[in-house]
């Protein structure tokens, strides 16, 4: 748990139920409420399941099904920060694999994995369209380019991993 | 320099990527301790993505490139520009730009994105303007004449499917915006709606009129944040100046668009699972038919077109099918946007009529390497492209041309890699990002591409029996999957083993 996130504990159901009835009168709004969900909270809480699946009239195992398709939602919070390195064959071009290789060497993590410290999660991401400029990585919704080992180590210390 | 100075310097992501927004800081400081009255303005991007971040100085109303810059540049910007070390003279005659054809991409680069003023200055609503005095099937016929076809990458004719929905009964239509551009290499989408977002906006508000639909969606990768913050403004401002809401400019026509965002899947840049998703389900893909022209989203009849096809509308309405179509290589009419990309000099956006060669992309715009090593493959059409050896670069950019020889325009991303690229690692990789991306719904691609990933593994131990499964697994994908992820995985895979044979051959050497 870190200490952007609330616990779960303390996650209001009535703030959940106020971000479910501001989607119901779009079209299809169970993206948007995951989305927003995960905005407030850093991920999608258990919790929220239950008076999500009624709300919308459907099963919690449709909701389940939707929940888990989607490479952004996350059962639990992440670090602080999460930085994604890209992966894809433009980055890959310019060195990307080598340069992920040695981000997770450094830092002890697989994907997906978070530093002890809660600092910081990594992730793979395919594609960030900076195609031109990459090796490319995110770090919360700050784009970087032409990322080298210098560059790299600079934004792991900056995020405090 | 005395009076007022302006400046442009890009808020492009790509810019940003490189350092655009402390250039931005460092020129504010630069100016406040010289005293010097400066005005920032942030356009879109140019395309010139080797140069970013690049400022320009309006110099006797002309704009006047610098770059790349970085803060360290910026304090002799204000003595003696035309001698700046990075000067590089008037923008448009840089020959980049004096090359290119845009009609997409005409403003992208030269106004500030979310001034809507400053988009019709430059020939914005115009198109609308004309769609607006004419029937939906004389908006449908324009766009039919001009020869557009989809710009995802399966070239479908645009007009073809505006018809269809056109045709179809029932007063509830839509039209959806396919802005998940997954494909590495790929990034002209992201470009025109950071740098022009207004003609997307207007592009579907005409689409809207032409087929009789109403509302409207754009389907936006969660990977572009900055995309997605200047759309939401785009759509702010366009229904606050009456450019959408229940009066298009004014007119009886009512027509509203909604942003909404992705969640991380490639699949769901494949239209029927993109439907699913905004519809609030699973990404999977759906079976065709019913096409989604007849019962797309919410089962209604359902315009899914991309960014750069839907962008690319106004153009046409405003010039005139003809001037469009005047444009191109056989049934490849109009224009390409290419995306140089990966290990290059010169990589970015290069907008021309469809025709040049794939080698004269390479070599000569591109530059090269960026490594200065010799080019070996190039991938185009995005993760299932083909991988294109130097043989095949007399190909000429057409949809057709490349489906002779065994590739795909795709949304026309070029991905160049150079000497010490390993051709069986790509080919895994293809197969690998295939089982994370596959949606699960046929056998071919959610098992094939799992051992597809195997079936290499063994070739790269040394066991050469392994190469026919391969080549024979590639067949299945190729023809029992549902949509192109598991169908066009086998592109790159199988381009990869006959090109680069020494490729896969030579970890059997090795292992004996």
């Amino acid at each position: 748990m870190t200490p952007s996130s609330p616990p779960a504990s303390e996650i209001a159901a009535d703030e959940i139920a106020a971000i479910i009835k501001a989607h119901l009168d779009i079209d299809g709004p169970l993206l948007p409420i995951l989305h927003a969900l995960q905005a407030a909270f850093g991920h999608v809480p258990p919790s929220a399941h239950a008076s999500l699946a009624q709300a919308l009239n459907i099963t919690r195992a449709e909701l389940h099904g939707v929940i888990s398709f989607y490479h952004d939602f996350r059962a639990a919070p992440a670090g602080r920060q999460v930085l994604k390195i890209c992966r894809a064959e433009a980055c890959q071009a310019v060195g990307s694999t080598a340069l992920a290789a040695r981000t997770l060497g450094r830092l002890g993590l697989d994907w997906h994995g978070t530093t002890a410290n809660g600092a910081l999660t990594v992730e793979p991401v395919y594609c960030l369209g900076l195609c031109a400029c990459g090796p490319a990585v995110m770090i919360g919704d700050r784009v970087v380019g032409r990322v080298d080992d210098a560059r790299m180590d600079a934004l792991l210390a900056e995020a405090g991993a | 320099m005395s009076g007022c100075m302006t400046l442009w310097v890009p808020m492009d992501s790509a810019a940003k990527a490189l350092g655009a927004d402390d250039v931005v800081a460092a020129i504010a400081a630069e100016a406040a301790q010289r005293g010097v009255a400066v005005t920032i303005r942030r356009n879109g991007t140019r395309g010139m993505i080797w140069l970013e971040p690049l400022v320009e100085m309006e110099i006797d109303g002309i704009r006047h490139g610098f770059g790349p810059m970085t803060p360290a540049d910026v304090p002799t910007l204000f003595d003696d520009a035309a001698r700046h070390p990075l000067a590089l003279g008037p923008v448009d005659d840089l020959d980049w730009m004096r090359r290119q054809t845009r009609l997409t991409f005409a403003r992208c680069g030269v106004i500030e994105p979310l001034l809507l003023a400053d988009y019709q200055a430059h020939g914005g609503l115009l198109g609308l303007k004309r769609a607006l005095e004419m029937t939906g099937a004389e908006v449908v016929a324009e766009i039919t004449a001009s020869g557009l076809r989809g710009r995802g990458g399966a070239g479908f004719p645009t007009g073809v499917k505006w018809q269809t929905v056109h045709d179809a009964p029932g007063t509830c239509k839509y039209i959806v915006c396919n802005a998940d551009e997954g494909d590495s290499g790929t990034f002209a989408d992201r470009m025109i709606m950071e740098g022009d977002p207004f003609s997307l906006v207007e592009g579907m508000a005409i689409a809207g009129l032409g087929v009789g639909a109403a509302k409207g969606f754009v389907y936006l990768r969660s990977e572009y944040p900055d995309a997605i913050r200047v759309m939401r403004e785009a759509v702010r401002i366009a229904r606050a100046e009456g450019l959408l809401g229940d009066s298009v400019l004014g007119s009886d026509r009512a027509f509203d668009i909604d942003i909404r965002v992705g969640a991380g899947a490639y699949v769901c840049g494949e239209e029927t699972s993109l439907l699913n998703s905004l519809e609030g389900k699973r990404g999977v893909v759906r079976a065709k038919p019913p096409l989604p022209a007849l019962a797309g989203l919410f089962g209604r009849p359902t315009v899914v077109n991309n960014v750069i096809s839907l962008a690319t509308v106004p153009v046409i309405l405003e010039r005139g099918a003809q001037h469009y179509a005047d444009f191109g290589l056989g049934r490849s009419r109009g224009t390409v946007t290419l995306q140089i990309a990966g290990n290059v000099k010169r990589g970015g956006l290069f907008e021309t009529a469809f025709g040049i060669s794939l080698g004269a992309v390479v070599d000569d715009l591109a530059g090269g390497t960026a490594s200065g090593r010799p080019v070996k493959a190039v991938q185009v059409g995005g993760p299932l492209g083909a991988y294109m050896p130097r043989e095949k670069f007399d190909t000429a950019l057409g949809y057709e041309e490349f489906d002779a020889v065994g590739g795909l325009v795709g949304h026309a991303g070029i991905v160049v890699f150079d000497d010490s690229a390993d051709m069986l690692a790509m080919a895994r990789f293809a197969m690998e990002f295939c089982a994370v991306e596959s949606c699960g719904k046929c056998t071919p691609c959610r098992i094939g591409a799992v051992r597809g990933v195997e079936t290499i593994d063994r070739i790269a131990g040394g066991d050469d029996a392994a190469i026919p499964l391969l080549t024979d697994l590639c067949e299945t994908m190729k023809d029992g999957s549902l949509c192109a992820l598991g169908g066009f995985t086998p592109y790159p895979v199988m381009s990869a083993l006959t090109h680069f044979p020494e490729d896969f051959q030579r970890r059997h050497e090795a292992a004996e």
